[in-house]
């Protein structure tokens, strides 16, 4: 790999202001997914900036009944943490869902958010990819398309975020809370990460130099009750190829039960956390049963663009969409 | 001479494996960890390789990788040595300017350290020149032909009466495609090599499955005269048939190790290039046809299988030769075509040609017995062959129908409804499946065996033979003790060492049946020259020709696979909480080591059965899920309670220790079971390996 000097962060303010200052620099967290880029070639930085030493690692109970969560807070740790366990289900389930054991304890929060897409050809230099190399083309179009985006692509990419942590955040309208050159600013999950459009290069609407210090979370009935479900190609250890956090809140009890508030986020589905809040508008106010998802997951679904290796995911987001809220609801939806 | 069986004592028991306190204790020198044992520190090799399939190299242009720290040479076909014979295609590396697929071997560049080499490969810039014609990577690119002979020697073509007739007049057909992906043999050990040349001895410490294989290959085709290359192996991380035979980066190594002149060479291949360079298992696609009594004897039965290979080397998986020998049906025909395209050439991988043809096979009985409205194992018994149906030779120990009754009994089949679809657990649908598995018995002559008395009843016994993980160090250790009537830690075996006496292939499953007949043949040769209390010093030398009579005997190992599966009815998901291996291998040397082979390849098989796919994109013609995150094996979470056992007999006919081959039947019929149990539990037949989730959405 090229070679790079490393250096390893005390200070936040002083890491910000070190990667703000050199276009070439990048932070460096858990190093999972960034340590790969180094060694493919995919990213090539001048300089690391580890913060993973920052004293970002607290998971503190808000006032609200909400939690603030730093940075720094291991994947592995948070998803077993008494907070998220009881108060966010769905976010505790995401992350045990994704990656290993050994990946989750290395990982960290701020990282997991802004890991980069797992398109197959992004991975390899010897291809064009927009996302890796602005203007070189996208070879996922036309090529492998297993994992590809149904909904927001563009002919620039149609690369999927990978991160099962961000649905959940998304689901739950996390906020991050985000350190620039010029202070703080907190920015809704929904607004964190983009759709491809022209730009594929960019991920998030970050500027570079701008590092994440802590997630905060609302509590809320829907995020008490809420879940995740992720399906994929194996039983554990792979990316998904569709899944969903949902959130539930219903008045009532049994079949008559009505949704009073109703969340849902797909993942594998786009270039980010995807709130389908097309079907949670069709969900909200009525009581719950197979059909009325059915017509909520179409009704996100209607503008989806697939192809033959994709053409799976609109069902298959029924599938899960329709396991997370029979499991929610406590009975058998069909 | 000729070995004659032996009496078993330590052979049957669960001898611990040898080296495992090596292998757990991180002790175990694999082929890039013998920095200590070399002259001088050693230079990092890393591979540079084409980004089109077919074309011409026009030039390399290293100036910014020799300008890296570190980089000492970049090799390329203007510099690397000539090779004497370049006959062999695959292992030409270096020798001209030709691009034959994408991902060969354009350069090579040395540096201190494997970080330097990395980045100097990333700074090559590689001027390629297309060829005029467009690459064909695809099977549809290209067209097929009818090759001369398929792999390990088969006919490509058998026919046996009037196939279209029989299936004309059959009351039952059925008719179907069946398709394997590209399976890559993805061992935990890379492929990997440390190299020196000093002036005249080219040393290796190879990761592979045959050290005499790889010097005389490598040796003969570098010029170098016999005995100048050494090959050791002493401890290798799998290999699946993935090292059974050099690949280009072994012969790269060796350029270096020249080009390095004095300095070893080391060179571990990336997961990324192991997809391209070191073998794998092409797409079969193969049309299965089944015509029956409407009870479900068979009339006829035909396979024809196409795969591909590569252009500027010939591979054919012989996926139809299972087919061969069965089942009894009077009209019989196989078929083997291949495309030859601009692609990495195909090579072994874990029982080549059972593997795919058994998954078609297994899947259109169990179609043809859902037709017929038969019990599956019913069906295999009505289809018992009295003889061989390929060479009309009696069978020596064919005991399927034992092995898929046994099976039966332990897994509860007598209580399975046939009806498909109408089982749900929970979220799951619930289904059983079973399958016939089966694999040749295959010999290897021409293995020599030193044994060398040390006195007190000690005996070094020394062969070149490789373990390759396989627990053969403790077999043949077993195998040593028992020809010679002393306890196995009376024998100090030597092996992985082109140093010792030559030694076939870990391949074939017919690794510990050549080697351990030769042993037990040098063994009976030193008591017969040398007495019982030999003088230390005393040593003989024995070269095991032959043993089993394979004129007159079919042998073949069997099995019966059985698998439960549950396939979500919300996401299609299939997971398979169960399954069972029964089979007939003969004696089984060591209980402990054989189950994990029987284990090893039922999770090889499961693995097969709903996750390997191997992408190759129609465009570029590279496999694109080249690495392990995306070409999914197996994780500890998909394998459930899995149970093997084996029915206790021997077999004098087929090695003087009473053993068959172990090592690949495992993998065989497994898919098919489960694709059998995808189908009892949603209705759904699915014919194209992976069955992964999205075939099974409502
Ligand atoms: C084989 C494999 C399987 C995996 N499977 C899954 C899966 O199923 N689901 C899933 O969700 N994930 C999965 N992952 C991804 C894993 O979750 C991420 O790699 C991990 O979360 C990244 O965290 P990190 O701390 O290691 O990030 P790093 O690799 O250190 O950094 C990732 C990126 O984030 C930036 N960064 C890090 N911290 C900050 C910060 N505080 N502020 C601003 N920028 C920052 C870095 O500059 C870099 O660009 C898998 C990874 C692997 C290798
Ligand atoms: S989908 Fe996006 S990441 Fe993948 S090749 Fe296209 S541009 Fe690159």
């Amino acid at each position: 790999m090229k070679e790079l000097t490393y250096v390893r962060a005390t200070d936040a303010a002083e890491a910000v202001a070190a990667v703000t200052a050199d276009p070439d620099a990048r932070f460096l967290a858990g190093g999972t997914n960034l340590v790969d880029h180094l060694k493919l070639g995919v990213a090539t930085p001048g300089s690391l900036v580890d913060v993973s030493g920052l004293p970002l690692t607290e998971v503190e109970s808000l006032p609200d009944g909400g939690v603030r969560i730093g940075a720094n807070v291991r994947n592995s740790d948070l998803a077993v943490h008494p907070l998220l366990r009881h108060g966010f289900g769905a976010v505790s389930r995401a992350l045990l869902a994704g990656a290993s054991g050994q990946i989750r304890n290395q990982a960290t929060t701020g990282g997991n958010l802004l890991q980069r897409t797992r398109c197959v050809y992004f991975q390899d230099s010897s291809t064009p990819c927009n996302k890796r190399e602005p203007g070189s083309g996208c070879s996922a179009i036309g090529g492998y398309g297993r994992y590809d985006a149904i909904l927001g692509t563009s002919e620039a990419c149609v690369a999927t975020h990978p991160s099962d942590l961000a649905v959940a955040l998304a689901a739950l309208d996390a906020t991050v809370v985000v350190l620039g050159p010029d202070g703080e600013r907190r920015v809704p999950m929904g607004e964190l990460h983009r759709l491809p459009g022209h730009h594929p290069e960019r991920d998030t609407t970050l500027a570079h130099g701008e590092l994440i210090t802590h997630v905060e979370l609302a509590g809320s009935p829907v995020a008490r009750r809420s879940t995740y479900v992720k399906a994929r190609d194996r039983a554990s250890y792979a990316f998904a190829l569709v899944s969903v956090a949902a959130g539930l809140e219903l008045d009532g009890e049994g079949p008559d039960a009505v949704v009073t508030d109703v969340r849902l986020a797909w993942g594998g589905v786009a270039h980010k956390p995807w709130r389908a809040t097309a079907a949670e508008d069709v969900l909200r106010g009525r009581p719950l049963d197979a059909a009325a998802v059915r017509e909520a997951v179409d009704a996100e679904t209607r503008h989806a663009t697939t192809t033959d290796q994709n053409a799976y995911k609109p069902a298959m987001l029924r599938g899960v969409t329709t396991s997370a809220l029979t499991t929610l609801a406590g009975r058998d939806l069909a | 001479m000729t070995a004659t069986p032996i009496r078993p004592r330590s052979m049957g028991t669960h001898l611990t494996r040898l080296d495992g306190h090596e292998k757990v204790t991180g002790v175990a020198a694999y082929a890039v960890e013998h920095a200590l044992d070399l002259p001088e520190r050693p230079l990092h090799a890393w591979l540079v390789t084409s980004t089109i399939a077919r074309g011409t190299v026009e030039r390399v242009d290293a100036s910014d990788a020799l300008a890296h720290p570190g980089v000492v040479q970049v090799l390329d076909h203007t510099s690397a040595r000539r090779l004497a014979k370049p006959d062999d295609a695959e292992l030409a590396v270096l020798q001209d300017d030709a691009i034959g697929f994408r991902g060969q071997i354009v350069a090579v560049v040395l540096a201190e350290t494997s970080e330097a080499a990395r980045e100097g490969a990333r700074l090559v810039r590689v001027h390629q020149t297309p060829a005029a014609a467009p690459a064909e990577v695809v099977l549809d690119d290209g067209e097929a032909y009818a090759p001369e002979v398929a792999n390990a020697g088969h006919e490509p073509d058998t026919t046996d009466g009037d196939v279209d007739a029989a299936l004309a007049g059959a009351a039952v057909v059925v008719d179907a495609t069946y398709t394997t992906p590209h399976e890559f043999n993805s061992p935990m050990e890379p492929h990997a090599v440390t190299a020196v040349w000093d002036g005249e001895h080219l040393s290796m410490w190879d990761s592979t499955q045959s050290v005499h294989g790889v010097a005389s290959v490598i040796g003969r085709a570098l010029g170098l005269e016999r005995g100048k290359t050494r090959v050791r192996a002493p401890y290798v991380g799998g290999g699946f048939g993935s090292k059974g035979l050099p690949h280009a980066p072994e012969m790269a190594a060796a350029l270096a190790a020249f080009a390095a002149d004095g300095r070893p060479v080391q060179l571990a291949v990336t997961r990324q290039q192991m997809f391209s360079l070191t073998g794998y298992r092409t797409q079969t696609v193969s049309r299965f046809r089944l015509g029956a009594e409407p009870d479900g004897r068979l009339l006829a039965l035909s396979h024809d299988a196409l795969s591909q290979t590569s252009r500027y080397k010939e591979f054919v998986e012989q996926t139809a030769t299972s087919a061969r020998t069965m089942y009894a049906a009077d009209a019989r025909a196989t078929t083997h075509r291949v495309v030859p395209l601009d692609v990495a050439v195909p090579a072994w991988m874990r029982a080549p040609g059972e593997m795919p043809g058994m998954f078609a096979q297994e899947v259109a009985m169990d179609e043809l017995a859902v037709a017929c409205g038969v019990d599956p194992i019913q069906l295999r018994l009505r289809n018992e062959p009295d003889v061989d149906p390929d060479t009309g030779n009696l069978f020596n120990n064919r005991r399927l129908l034992e092995c898929l009754e046994r099976g039966a009994a332990r897994f509860g089949w007598a209580e399975r409804d046939p009806e498909p679809g109408v089982r749900l657990d929970g979220d799951w649908r619930v289904g059983t499946g079973v399958a016939s598995a089966s694999y040749p018995a295959l010999f290897m002559p021409g293995n020599t065996t030193r044994i060398q008395a040390l006195g007190e009843g000690r005996y070094a016994v020394s062969i070149g033979a490789v373990d390759i993980g396989t627990g053969a160090r403790t077999v043949l250790t077993q195998i040593a003790a028992d020809a010679l009537g002393v306890e196995p830690g009376r024998i100090e075996l030597s092996l992985g060492d082109t140093e010792l006496p030559k030694a076939t292939v870990a391949g074939g499953s017919a690794g510990t049946s050549s080697w351990g007949t030769s042993i037990v043949l040098a063994a009976q040769q030193l008591r017969a020259d040398h007495g019982d209390d030999p003088d230390a010093g005393v040593e003989t030398t024995a070269t095991s020709e032959g043993y089993p009579d394979m004129e007159n005997l079919a042998l073949h190992s069997f099995g019966a696979v059985f698998a439960e599966t549950r396939v979500h009815r919300w996401t299609g998901e299939v997971r398979v909480p169960r399954m069972l291996g029964v089979y007939s291998v003969g004696r089984v040397i060591n209980p402990t080591t054989a189950r994990s082979q029987f284990l090893g390849g039922l999770v090889m098989g499961l693995s097969g059965a709903l996750f390997e796919e191997g992408y190759r994109d129609p465009r570029f013609g590279h496999v694109v899920t080249q690495d392990l995150a995306t070409y999914h094996v197996a994780s500890h979470a998909d394998v459930g309670d899995l149970q093997v056992e084996w029915l206790d007999e021997e077999d004098t006919a087929a090695t003087p220790m009473g053993s068959r081959g172990i090592g690949e039947i495992g993998i065989v019929g497994t898919a098919a079971a489960i694709a059998n149990a995808t189908f009892h539990a949603t209705g759904t037949r699915v014919r194209d390996l992976p069955l992964t989730a999205d075939h099974f959405l409502t």
